[in-house]
């Protein structure tokens, strides 16, 4: 089953750049997928079109079902209730502990407090941070906040998880045990993920399928990949 | 079913209002120091605002006070007849700007003479015949119009005279007049201004709290329940903000009223029992407050939301 479908989207910006251009890729429930490329290659607005923090100039970006290019501003919500996003810089709320920060997602839902517990206990569990669940973010490592976000993220329990360079800011030791757990929610949890990078070695090890975006196109398609960004465009759909 | 589904929608709207509620008093507490700049700006404009309503309340009071007592006196010629006496009352009656008339003959303007002074009385004592004139008094509806009421009275043959105290009426509705438009306008000025102002403030408030929006925005939350907390906090501020001057007015009020007995210069213009006017004067402060407070609010999150 389809997941996410990408059909001939295009992004131009206002200044006239086009970020992404007839872009098209779908990926299947339960996928573990690289997106690769360069500083200004469109890997950023590629996904950042999936959770509707830019919407598409043309053509349509479906993501469980939602069509995110004729998604209204005022909807937004919608889709973001349904998929968990992870940032380079964590994004966490300094004044609130590794709890509250995870259970705001779903206080803002409206849940008991009932519900709400168990939920945010088992999400910090899966991350393996029940001890520093009352920590604030402050006192943690950058590998521990990595962490409390992607609890953050899988919390609501969203079919999608998107990555954008979760691993940027965190030294390669940290790294893997952030791809540990990220492959133990994918398989454990069947959660589809993807994930931007731009760690060469990480991509290599985790052989998993890979898409390389230049210049706003892709260019590469592979299963199975490899982190090969400056090769010529062999383009395969 | 549907019953049962309503009651978790009902629960649902409960916890997140109070949760709204709660984090907004927090969030007043937290970010402090800017809170108190916006409440700070409410009270001092709110201040000036109670200011202008004691004003041009009092001023009001004041001309409407005036206005009641402003009448036409018409006296009329010696030989006047019954009939013309009859004629004109009739006319009187029918004109649209009377609102009343009395009669005051002569006679009753002798006796009053005679009461008010001593001197008066002596010396009227002498007289034979009484040298007054029969007159009425009238009171007009609108005091704007005093004047043409007053001209067309002139223009019965048998009137001798028909005095408004011209000249001087005219000045003293002129002045209250540009009072009363002057302090509402200064009212209004004011409480753009605050609007204004506040919604600077909270601006600077939710730009310290640019992150914490898109967080709520990441993870799900609607518009609505984004803003919200944001506009209930402007209403606690505006709150907040009318304390000191609702404290003031009706303390101040009070005080003045008390120490000057009730007048203000002269004896002419009377000040407003305090009750309930201050309570009336609060009650405005505290809507002009908080929905400033809540308006200044919408305005400053309205720019963080893509809506």
């Amino acid at each position: 089953m389809k997941l996410i479908k990408v059909e001939h989207a295009y992004k131009i910006y206002k200044n006239g750049t086009t970020a992404v251009a007839d872009l098209s890729v779908s990926i299947d429930k339960g996928e573990f997928v690289f997106v690769i490329g360069t500083t200004g290659s469109g890997k950023s607005t590629f996904i950042k079109m999936l959770y509707r923090e830019e919407k598409p100039t043309k053509g349509d970006v479906i993501v469980g079902g939602i069509n995110v290019a004729r998604l209204r501003n005022s909807k937004v919500y919608k889709l973001r209730r349904k998929l968990g996003v992870v940032f380079q810089d964590f994004k966490l709320l300094p004044k609130l502990s590794v709890y509250e920060n995870v259970a705001f997602a779903l206080e803002i839902l409206g849940l008991p407090s009932s519900e709400i517990r168990p939920k945010v206990l088992k999400a910090i569990d899966a991350v393996g941070l029940k001890e520093k669940a009352r920590s604030l973010p402050s006192e943690l490592s950058g590998g521990e906040q990595q962490r409390v976000a992607i609890a953050r993220a899988i919390v609501n329990d969203p079919k999608l998880l998107i990555c954008d360079e979760p691993t940027g800011n965190l030294d390669p030791e940290t790294s893997k045990e952030i791809m540990k757990i990220l492959e133990k929610i994918n398989q454990e949890l069947g959660t589809t993920i993807i994930m931007a990078t731009h760690d060469k070695e990480l991509v290599n090890r985790m052989k998993k399928r890979v898409l390389v975006i230049e210049q706003g196109v892709l260019a590469s398609d592979t299963k199975k990949g490899s982190y090969k960004v400056h090769e010529s465009n062999k383009n395969s759909k | 079913m549907t019953r049962r589904k309503e009651v978790i929608r009902y629960m649902k709207a409960i916890r997140i209002l109070s949760r709204n509620v709660r984090d907004s008093f927090k969030s007043v507490f937290r970010n402090i120091s800017l809170s108190m700049a916006s409440i700070l700006c409410t009270t001092i404009t709110l201040i000036l605002v109670a200011i202008s309503l004691f004003l041009s309340y009092n001023v009001r009071q004041v001309t409407t006070k005036l206005e009641h007592e402003l009448t036409i006196v018409v006296y009329l010629k010696k030989d006047t007849t019954e009939n013309d006496k009859i004629s004109i009352q009739n006319d009187l009656k029918t004109m649209a700007n009377v609102d009343s008339f009395v009669v005051k003959s002569k006679e009753e303007w002798l006796a009053e003479m005679k009461k008010d002074s001593e001197t008066l009385k002596v010396t009227l004592e002498y007289l034979e015949t009484n040298p007054l004139l029969d007159s009425l008094i009238v009171t007009v509806k609108d005091v704007k119009d005093l004047k043409d009421t007053a001209l067309k009275l002139r223009k019965y043959s048998f009137v001798s005279s028909a005095e408004y105290g011209e000249g001087m009426v005219e000045n003293i509705i002129g002045v209250f007049d540009a009072i009363s438009v002057g302090t509402l306008s200064i009212v209004i000025a004011l409480v753009l201004v605050t609007a204004f102002l506040i919604s600077n403030t909270i601006k600077l408030t939710i730009f310290s709290r640019k992150t914490e929006i898109e967080i709520m925005r990441l993870v799900g939350a609607s518009n609505s329940s984004i803003r919200l907390p944001f506009i209930f906090e402007g209403f606690i501020l505006g709150i907040l903000g009318s304390l000191v001057p609702i404290i003031m007015s009706i303390y101040g009020y009070t005080v003045l009223y008390n120490q000057t007995g009730g007048y203000l210069f002269t004896k002419i213009i009377t000040l407003a029992s305090p009750f309930p006017f201050v309570l009336i004067v609060s009650g405005i402060l505290v809507l002009i407050g908080s929905l400033v407070g809540m308006f200044g609010s919408y305005r400053a999150v309205r720019k963080y939301l893509k809506i």
